[in-house]
């Protein structure tokens, strides 16, 4: 019998007690900065797709650990609830039924569907607020909600589609990877939820090895395309899956097989770094930019109604 | 479970038939993936609906419901036809060489005794041939015509796989693919688990479809072993608890009867409980019988219970019907011959079939106590919430008394999982204001009920007026203290019955296990099975040591299970006739030439030796049972009956309609529909984001899943023009529901006997209390029958019928 620690989440995290602070960045939106001489252990989550029954308890503990209230939908013909992330939630299944042409075998894909902290992170290098988002030498990516500006352009960085700004404080929300916790030691809320194990937490290599265990056994159950999901395109991420058909991600509801940062992004990005902007220019680009793209910030009534509700809902 | 839930990590095939356990059970389930990742074990699915369990299987295998029976059979068929069979084990540890009397047959769905105008059998017929000295004849060749191997052979030789494909709509090369990898299992070094709940007990023939697996996994050899087992996953975390402590109208805790009144007195009453062994040498375990009935009485009774009083016997109810179930209280409350009602954690309104009927039923109390932590509809049965509950409270004149209990997570106690492990809890939280718990509650409505009859006197005071009530605060006895009191203790000093100068257990004492129990009245002991749970060694139920030597995920130093900490029950069918493990590399129990030793507390006495002794201790017979002899009241085997509500007529018997010992009460069986008014088979089940009716009233479960829905297929849903997403109303014989409808591949039509089936699904979680939506759920739609030997009723099979319809205006 192999050894009975293999399965269970292992246990890194309680020698991979990251710092979260300033001189722990490797990188800063909108920033020049210098980075730490030593990186810390970077880590990362491992998503077992294959080991997914789909339970949602992982999206329970995500909306609890973040005392997220969401509101009660309605059911649109199918198990996807809530539909999609939204500044409530941060992590959502996602259902595919899909018909194995090979075997004829249906196959419901499950993917818990959320920020995959990209070590190349798409919405950092778009965001123009300086410090709004940051990626620790862990490799975390991380939203700072007071140098949040709410522009949306992370959104369009994204090569996952996954923040989405809030219409209560207008800022960008998205998984932290539960850097809260991971700062006292603890995994994050979703791994120490998952009753099979299908999403485990420590050390990336830890991970990359779980990984291969796993792959081996899928392999000699028939998924001869098992596979670990790190695209290189965005420099590997931090969220990873192992996937039965690795070799068609798009299968689950649309996961890219090869993710990278939008060129329009590289390309101010680029002009950012290389003309060197006034401090005046940068602003006015970015109104600009602003207005164009999520139109004139007017505080609505609603906006009111919904600020009172936060309010009230969290004093 | 025969096994526990750590021990699935031992198997090498898992098959979940009649359960869906990833998705109801899903903690639990970890084990299986343990299995999985570790053992490289597989995951058979077979359910008629591609479900979470289904997702992770390495085998799916679609099954019309309500025909297990036939797909299961069909697989022993498979199996003994391949000579799959683990005939060491077959021969040494079953019943399969017994020899049945003459007449016992089966003709045309029917078995020898049956009367039609009673629903009953004359089992006469139903029995062994005994010898001279009342022990069972045997023919160890397996070759006599009426011994029980050959029997049986000739009982399943119908189920073929083509026979199979035409009842259940499985195709073929599925099927015969299930066959193959469960008939490998029958080495003495493969184990396969069967997981199982509620998807083969809802069905009119419900305990047979559990029998049926019980035959395969005998046959294969894979009871008493690790990583085998009949493994029913319980529903609540505590209803294991529930059957245990005998919460059912026809028991007392321990799984011992409730008398009936035929049986007068105590000696009538033992007199079909002695339990003579039916081979030679057998332990036949219930022949203790009596020394836990009677310390049962004096934990009832205490020094009230006496020898010259029979031990209170009298004051024990004695049962006029064989059982008053859940079906039989609300018929006869519906007939208006129950006057209150006290329900405690449960939801009726939603939970019991035919919802229509209980309305009626509880509008005809006079009054109904709910105790429960939540607001159930039951409670609010009364309350008019539209078309959800489209009630005239005006009409209805019930007093609705609510009494708030505590929630599990709110009180300290133990609850009994389903591996029968007894484990201790400690309160996480305070109750609401007005919360009490359960036990408090009820001991205020006894000391009112004792001062009532102490006032007023009336015919039999004594049972309430004598009951043994000695808790420090007679008002609220503590979980430590019902705990002890179901352990037991002794009541005089205990001497050995060798030298009676020398005391074993002095009086006062908590007894070490049932071992110690009396017949004489000189100890009490409120549950025995749970004798040792909180002895003298403290409380057990208490521990959390995860030690667990070599791994065999026993975990014995965890809690406690009963009966006295054992974890494999029949462990000592994991060796051979000679005490030699099947299996090395799983070893459990085994003999050491002078006694057993292991793993795990000997299911067998310690120094019993193991050519003599067989390992189903409970049976007289010492053997485990492919013919139950007179012990279910539908046939000592299994056979496929039809749900009442089928799509198709039983090509095995045209005439027999369902389960032909089901009870059905008088104006029910006009209510059942038929395939030509009602062409679609229904189902309904959980799903993971709720539990049952009460995640509904927590807010994040029901934004996981917030509204009711019913699933379809897409041929269906092309057939009659419904669109995912869409609405649509269900209706069958007696009920209509609307709701949303979910398309979906995974519920796919079937073919059987050259007809399509469709299948609609239905979900249970939704009702007009709580966060959710509010909606309908499968009880509007059910019928009102239930399985033949212990009346679960029938929601896994029954017919509806389905259209489009306008959603509401928004």
């Amino acid at each position: 019998m192999a050894n009975f620690e293999f399965v269970l989440p292992p246990a890194p995290t309680s020698n991979v007690k990251p710092i979260f602070g300033e001189q722990d960045l490797i990188r800063r939106s909108a920033s020049t900065i210098t980075p730490p001489a030593k990186r810390q252990t970077e880590v990362a989550k491992l998503i077992d797709v294959t080991k997914c029954i789909g339970c949602k308890a992982c999206e329970v503990a995500c909306l609890e650990w973040n005392d997220l209230h969401h509101e009660v939908g309605s059911n649109t013909g199918v198990y996807d609830n809530p539909p999609d992330l939204d500044p409530d939630i941060f992590t959502v299944m996602r259902f595919t039924e899909w018909v194995n042409p090979e075997t004829k075998n249906l196959e419901w894909l499950i993917r818990k569907d959320g920020c995959m902290h990209c070590e190349d992170p798409g919405c950092l290098k778009a965001c123009p607020a300086p410090g709004a988002i940051v990626q620790y030498s862990n490799g975390i990516v991380d939203i700072d909600h007071e140098k949040c500006i709410g522009c949306g352009y992370c959104i369009k960085g994204c090569p996952f589609n996954i923040p989405r700004i809030s219409k209560v404080d207008h800022t960008a929300y998205k998984c932290t990877l539960c850097s809260d916790r991971l700062a006292v030691g603890q995994g994050p809320a979703c791994a120490k939820a998952c009753p099979t194990h299908a999403i485990v937490f420590g050390t990336k290599d830890d991970m990359k090895k779980h990984a291969e265990g796993r792959i081996t056994d899928l392999k000699s159950r028939g998924f001869r395309n098992a596979g670990l999901y790190d695209p290189p395109g965005v420099g590997g991420t931090h969220v990873m899956y192992v996937l039965h058909h690795a070799d068609q991600p798009e299968l689950y509801a649309g996961l890219p097989s090869n993710p990278t940062i939008s060129p329009i992004v590289e390309l101010w990005k680029g002009a950012v770094k290389y003309v060197g902007l006034s401090a005046l220019g940068f602003a006015a680009v970015v109104g600009v930019l602003h207005h164009l793209v999520v139109g004139a910030n007017r505080v609505t009534a609603e906006d009111e109604d919904n600020a009172g509700k936060l309010k009230q809902g969290r004093s | 479970m025969t096994n526990s839930w750590t021990d699935i990590k031992n198997t090498d095939l898992v098959v979940i038939m009649g359960g869906n356990a990833a998705e109801a059970h899903p903690c639990g389930f970890k084990w299986v993936t343990e299995a999985k990742a570790n053992r490289g074990a597989r995951l058979i699915v077979v359910d008629p609906r591609f479900t979470r369990s289904a997702s992770v299987a390495d085998m799916y295998a679609p099954i019309r419901q309500g025909t297990d029976i036939a797909f299961l059979f069909g697989v022993m068929n498979y199996c003994i036809s391949n000579n799959n069979v683990q005939w060491d084990y077959v021969k040494a540890f079953t019943n399969a060489p017994y020899i049945v009397k003459e007449g016992f047959d089966f003709h045309d769905g029917l078995f020898t005794g049956y009367d039609e105008t009673k629903r009953d059998y004359n089992k006469s017929t139903w029995e062994y041939e005994l010898d001279a000295d009342g022990y069972v004849q045997a023919d160890d060749t397996l070759e006599n015509p009426r011994c029980v191997w050959s029997l049986l052979k000739k009982h399943i030789s119908v189920y073929t796989p083509e026979m199979v494909e035409r009842i259940c709509g499985t195709p073929k090369d599925k099927f015969l693919k299930v066959a193959q990898m469960i008939s490998e299992c029958s080495s003495p070094t493969k184990t396969m688990t069967s997981m199982y709940a509620l998807g083969w007990t809802q069905h009119s023939k419900g305990s047979q479809n559990i029998r049926a697996m019980a035959m395969l996994q005998l046959i294969l050899g894979n009871i008493g072993v690790r990583g085998g087992g009949m493994n029913a996953l319980r529903g609540h975390s505590n209803i294991q608890g529930l059957t245990d402590i005998g919460l059912m109208s026809n028991l007392i805790p321990g799984y011992l009867t409730i008398p009936t009144e035929k049986e007068a007195t105590l000696e009538v009453y033992m007199s079909t409980r002695g339990f003579k062994p039916l081979r030679p040498n057998q332990m036949s375990y219930w022949q203790n019988y009596k020394k836990f009935f009677v310390s049962f009485q004096k934990s009832m009774w205490g020094s009230a219970a006496t020898a010259e009083n029979s031990f209170a016997y009298d004051w024990l109810p004695k049962l006029d019907l064989p059982s008053y179930d859940v079906l039989r209280i609300f018929e006869l409350m519906h007939q208006g011959k129950v006057n209150g009602y006290i329900c405690q954690g449960f939801n009726p309104l939603l939970s019991a079939p035919n919802r229509k009927k209980l309305t009626a039923a509880l509008s005809k109390l006079k009054f109904l106590v709910v105790m429960d932590p939540l607001q159930t509809e039951t409670a609010r049965f009364w309350e008019n919430h539209g078309e959800f509950n489209d009630v005239d409270s005006s009409k209805i004149q019930t007093e609705v008394i609510e009494l708030p209990t505590t929630c599990f997570a709110e009180d300290t106690g133990s609850l009994s999982n389903s591996g029968r492990w007894l484990q201790w809890h400690w309160a996480g939280g305070s109750h609401p204001a007005e919360g009490r718990n359960d036990a408090s509650i009820m001991a205020q409505i006894y000391l009112r009920l004792k001062a009532l009859y102490e006032k007023e006197g009336g015919p039999v005071p004594d049972p309430i007026v004598k009951l043994d009530w000695r808790y420090k605060d007679p008002a609220a006895p503590t979980p430590e203290e019902l705990a002890k009191e179901l352990n037991g203790s002794a009541l005089e000093d205990i001497t050995d019955p060798n030298d009676p100068t020398k005391v074993i257990l002095a009086k006062g004492k908590q007894v070490v296990s049932f071992a110690a129990l009396r017949d004489d009245g000189k100890t009490a002991c409120g549950c025995w099975i749970y004798s040792g749970c909180f002895n003298e060694a403290g409380n057990n139920m208490a521990r959390r040591d995860t030690n667990d030597p070599d791994s065999t995920g026993a975990y014995s130093t965890w809690a406690w299970s009963w009966p006295v900490n054992r974890r494999i029950l029949y462990n000592r069918a994991s060796s051979d006739i000679n005490g030699k493990p099947w299996d090395d590399s799983r070893k459990l129990l085994w003999w050491d030439g002078a006694k057993w030793t292991g793993y795990d507390v000997p299911d067998i006495a310690p120094t019993a030796k193991p050519d003599v002794v067989g390992p189903f201790i409970m049976n007289p017979e010492g053997t485990g049972r492919l013919f139950t002899r007179g012990m279910m009241r539908d046939g000592p085997f299994p056979a496929h009956y039809e749900p009442f509500e089928s799509p198709v007529v039983n090509v095995l018997a045209p005439k027999v309609r369902g389960n032909p010992a089901a009870r059905v009460f008088k104006g029910d069986m006009e209510q059942f529909g038929d395939a030509e008014e009602f062409p679609y088979a229904a189902t309904s089940y959980r799903l993971t984001e709720h539990f049952h009716f009460w995640t509904k009233h927590q807010h994040n479960p029901a934004v996981m899943q917030p509204e009711f829905f019913v699933e379809i297929s897409e041929q269906l849903a092309k057939e009659k023009g419904i669109k995912s997403g869409g609405w649509a109303r269900i209706w069958s014989k007696r009920g209509s529901i609307k709701g949303k409808v979910v398309v979906t591949k995974r519920i796919a039509p079937l073919t059987c006997d050259g007809k399509t089936v469709h299948i609609v699904g239905i979900p249970l979680h939704w009702g007009f209390m709580g966060e959710t939506r509010k909606g309908f759920g499968p009880n509007s739609l059910t019928p009102y029958v239930g399985d033949a030997n212990i009346e679960t009723p029938e929601y896994k099979a029954f017919l509806v019928d389905i259209e489009p319809i306008p959603g509401p205006v928004a």
